[in-house]
């Protein structure tokens, strides 16, 4: 039971950290229908400048630690949405109209470069973020032991997903870009700036991935320049399992995959966790490529 | 002799049945028309033909033989070819290469034949040369062989995808749209390539908007609506039909 | 045109056999590397260049070949050279079984499939599976290759078996791709509709392009084993799929001269600039960029096919 409890509790806010990451890659693959492999890497360069802004603005001494963490999520948000925004200005507006593999080599390349320039500005080497940054408490839940910390993640996760999906689903501007998922052109005749809504996209998914990076830093310590693609595939498996281009589906597929990774970790094998993931992604692309809550798309010949 | 019987085809997407109960007949070295309004099921009956779906409902039968479940590939080589409504040539290859896919559903060598370079295999490549290059010359392209085929006019597109399905050799030729995006000099050129098509004893059966062309090309006509035949016959006779008048050509005339 | 590629590639072979005697033994590891990758390139643009499949997973491949040569030579010491066939056959027939029903996916999707099914393999490497594979630490003590009981042992000898290897593969698949075989990866490619609709089985040939790929790389796998003497899954990651890939689609996907400059330059243009070595993956990465958005087929494109035509007047049909 205990075991159990603690599996269920680290896996939910593992995967809220995915699911935070895959609404990135569910956003622009419904607009853009595009894979955008350079995602996983603007997770990593929120990680890092969180680290940098952290040691050099020593926010946590200034505003105590509750406001520093947020003032440092909110800053590493807005700088990863610029990085994120500039990218598709660089690397995807160029191919829009080129076939969709063409897009898709980009991308891989965008990945390798920006994970390659944080290993070129920050070294090879494993970072650790300050480890008392947050107060050690842990919550006594009917004799069951629960760090803080996975609470607090988890909770800002489920708070910035909720707010995204109101966004979406209530605001004007949240509209214009379901419209734009669903038929470009269409969006466009009926008025809707579709590049600013690529534009908006590319600062929302970015964002959300920066600060899943800043989290995964405050969760487990220690970043790495590689992190970004693990990180990356298995948010992105989140996004397929839930059913890609569907942001409720990122969020359901990224806390299952969380849960079901540490469920496996614990009672089948440590050592294949990482395959896990690799396996479910393959399974649900074989048996139901749609995902959970994704809809059947008829191809037109 | 019927040479590919639809019996009681059905088809539906969801909620939408596309096609409804629909059977008729093509008789062999005949030219058959499928007419209809937009969204009457015609590309949709093709596609149940060529193998891209798979009726929910009913048979199709080619040379005695039920074709339905039958991958699309391997209907071509029984016989069948097509053209496509948008055209899908391979664009970044040229036109001889375009035509020589077609070809291949008629050769045998393998990766390893290709490898060892048996003399068989290079016999077969020069023959399968040859015959991509007659049946361009058949539709009078022989000259643009060697241009990419996106470097061809529409019209000339159009005949390119009638050359790589004629490289197939089928006994069947289904075209969809053949003039679409064609002046009438090119419709009129079109026309007698049809008919040279037949006399080739090659059977068509072709959906095309174009009523001038229907009428004056297709020996039958079978009219769709609303994804269920609404009449059958020959132009004549179509053309008196009043369920057709009302349905499709009445419109089309008061434009 | 034909009689110049052929002095070209007269030329190439006599610089290539004499290198190995003006170059120290640094710089010819350099070139077997090189060379070994340029195999592994030519392999993998039979998947990526001619059928326009990404496998961004052909590492598992390569492993699978050298883990075949390096478990069978240690336990049963067969000599390396003849586990060649064996290395191509496991290979090819893993990558059977696991394109198979993946194949119909979409580009994209099978992309991130074929990543995947490299790190399970790694994975499974790592966590010694079946109790074969020597875990973290690999597999120890392998063979040198002999030929006809001369054993090859100096970065020379291997030189010359590993450029002998890759001029056969070019010769091989320059054939391979100017025929039947190759055109029909090339027509599923363009528009895989059209093809299957002009009668080409289009899932057979994508799995073929699989297949053959795979064997290829596994015996690249099996030279690479006999060469290290010791394997270990790191020399299997996720960035050895990335790396061939990199320089099939810089270097010109689907062309073999491509193929081969490519390798040259991602292998061997990092040793000649001291430092260029740690920021080379960032700057192949934004040349990835810019090659898609400048130049989509490579430094080296494609050249379309040629055909001997017959004179006009062998032309069968005559006109009306």
């Amino acid at each position: 039971m205990e075991q159990f409890f603690q599996q269920l509790t680290n896996g939910l806010a593992v995967g809220g950290i995915y699911a935070l990451i895959a609404l990135g890659y569910t956003m622009v693959y419904g607009v853009l229908k595009l894979i955008n492999f350079a995602h996983g890497d603007l997770f990593t360069i929120g990680a890092y400048l969180g680290l940098t802004l952290l040691t050099s603005l020593s926010l946590t001494d200034r505003l105590g630690p509750f406001w520093g963490v947020v003032a440092l999520a909110a800053m590493a948000m807005g700088l990863v949405a610029l990085v994120g925004a500039l990218l598709e200005r660089v690397a995807y507006r160029p191919l829009r109209e080129s076939p969709r593999l063409s897009a898709v080599v980009s991308a891989l390349g965008a990945s390798i470069f920006l994970s390659n320039a944080v290993m070129l500005i920050y070294g090879a080497r494993f970072h650790v973020y300050p480890q008392d940054l947050l107060p050690k408490i842990t919550l006594d839940l009917f004799g069951l032991q629960l760090p803080l910390v996975r609470v607090l993640i988890l909770a800002a996760s489920l708070v910035m997903m909720t707010a995204l999906y109101l966004f979406i689903q209530k605001t004007r501007i949240g509209t214009a870009i379901r419209a734009a998922a669903i038929d470009q052109g269409a969006a466009r005749l009926m008025g809707i700036d579709v590049d600013r809504v690529i534009l908006l996209v590319f600062l929302i998914g970015p964002a959300l991935g920066g600060v899943a990076g800043v989290m995964v830093g405050i969760y487990y310590g220690q970043i790495n320049f590689t992190m970004g693609w693990t990180y990356g595939l298995k948010a992105f498996t989140a996004a397929i399992l839930g059913g890609i281009g569907n942001i409720p589906g990122a969020m359901v597929g990224g806390l299952l995959l969380g849960v079901i990774e540490a469920m496996g970790a614990a009672y089948i094998s440590i050592a294949w966790k990482d395959a896990i993931a690799f396996c479910i992604l393959i399974a649900i692309l074989i048996v139901r490529p749609t995902g959970l809550l994704g809809e059947r798309v008829a191809e037109k010949v | 002799m019927t040479l590919l019987s639809l019996n009681r085809l059905t088809k539906s997407f969801g909620g939408l049945t596309a096609v409804n109960n629909v059977s008729f007949q093509v008789e062999g070295g005949s030219i058959v028309g499928l007419i209809g309004p937009n969204g009457a099921g015609k590309t949709t009956v093709f596609n149940l033909i060529t193998g891209i779906y798979r009726p929910n409902q009913g048979e199709i039968i080619f040379n005695d033989g039920s074709i339905v479940g039958q991958p699309t590939h391997r209907i071509v080589s029984l016989g069948i070819a097509r053209t496509f409504q948008t055209i899908r040539l391979f664009q970044n290859l040229s036109v001889l290469e375009n035509v020589l896919s077609g070809c291949h559903c008629r050769m045998k060598s393998g990766s390893l034949a290709a490898m060892l370079r048996l003399p068989s295999q290079k016999k077969e490549e020069r023959r399968a040369v040859e015959r991509a290059l007659g049946a361009l010359t058949f539709v009078g392209l022989e000259s643009q062989a060697e241009q990419l085929a996106r470097n061809l006019s529409y019209g000339n597109q159009r005949l390119l995808e009638i050359a790589r399905a004629l490289a197939t050799e089928p006994q069947l030729l289904i075209l969809d749209e053949p003039a679409g995006g064609m002046n009438e000099q090119e419709t009129g050129a079109l026309i007698t390539l049809i008919r040279r098509l037949r006399d080739r004893g090659i059977t068509v059966l072709l959906i095309e908007h174009d009523m001038s062309l229907v009428m004056r090309v297709c020996e039958r006509i079978v009219v769709l609506e609303y994804g269920a035949k609404i009449a059958e016959g020959e132009p004549a006779a179509i053309k008196a039909d009043p369920k057709v008048i009302e349905a499709y050509l009445g419109t089309e005339e008061n434009e | 045109m034909m009689d110049r590629t052929k002095y070209l590639y007269l030329a190439g072979t006599v610089v290539l056999a004499a290198a190995p005697a003006v170059l120290n033994t640094y710089w010819v590891d350099v070139l077997n590397n090189v060379g070994m990758y340029a195999i592994l390139g030519l392999s993998l643009n039979l998947i990526v260049g001619h059928a326009g499949l990404f496998n961004l997973g052909h590492a598992a491949f390569y492993a699978i070949g050298a883990y075949t040569a390096a478990i069978l030579n240690s336990h049963f010491h067969i000599p390396v050279l003849w586990l060649l066939p064996l290395s191509a056959l496991t290979a090819g027939l893993f990558a059977l079984m696991i394109a198979r029903p993946i194949i119909h996916l979409r580009g994209d999707y099978l992309c991130i499939v074929t990543i995947g099914v490299g790190e399970i393999v790694r994975i499974a490497l790592i966590n010694n599976v079946f109790g074969i594979t020597g875990g973290a630490n690999g597999i120890f003590g392998i063979d040198r290759p002999q030929i006809f009981g001369w054993v090859i042992r100096r970065p020379q000898e291997f030189y010359y078996l590993i450029w002998l290897f890759l001029m056969v593969t070019v010769f091989l698949f320059q054939r391979l791709e100017n025929s039947r075989f190759g055109r029909a990866l090339n027509y599923l490619r363009e528009d895989e509709t059209a093809a299957e609709g002009s009668g080409i089985h289009t899932a057979h040939y994508k799995l073929m392009a699989f297949v053959i790929g795979a064997a290829w790389a596994g015996m690249v796998g099996n030279i690479f084993a006999a060469k290290m003497t010791i394997i270990s899954p790191e020399s299997f990651s996720f960035w050895e799929s990335v790396l061939m890939f990199t320089l099939v689609i810089l270097g010109g996907s689907g062309s073999i001269p491509g193929v081969l400059l490519g390798a040259l330059l991602i292998i061997g243009l990092p040793e000649l600039f001291r430092g260029f070595a740690n920021a080379r993956m960032a700057i192949f990465g934004v040349a990835m960029v810019a090659m898609m958005i400048f130049r989509t087929g490579g430094i080296l494109p494609a050249r379309p096919r040629t055909y001997r035509l017959p004179q006009p007047a062998a032309a069968v049909e005559a006109k009306p």
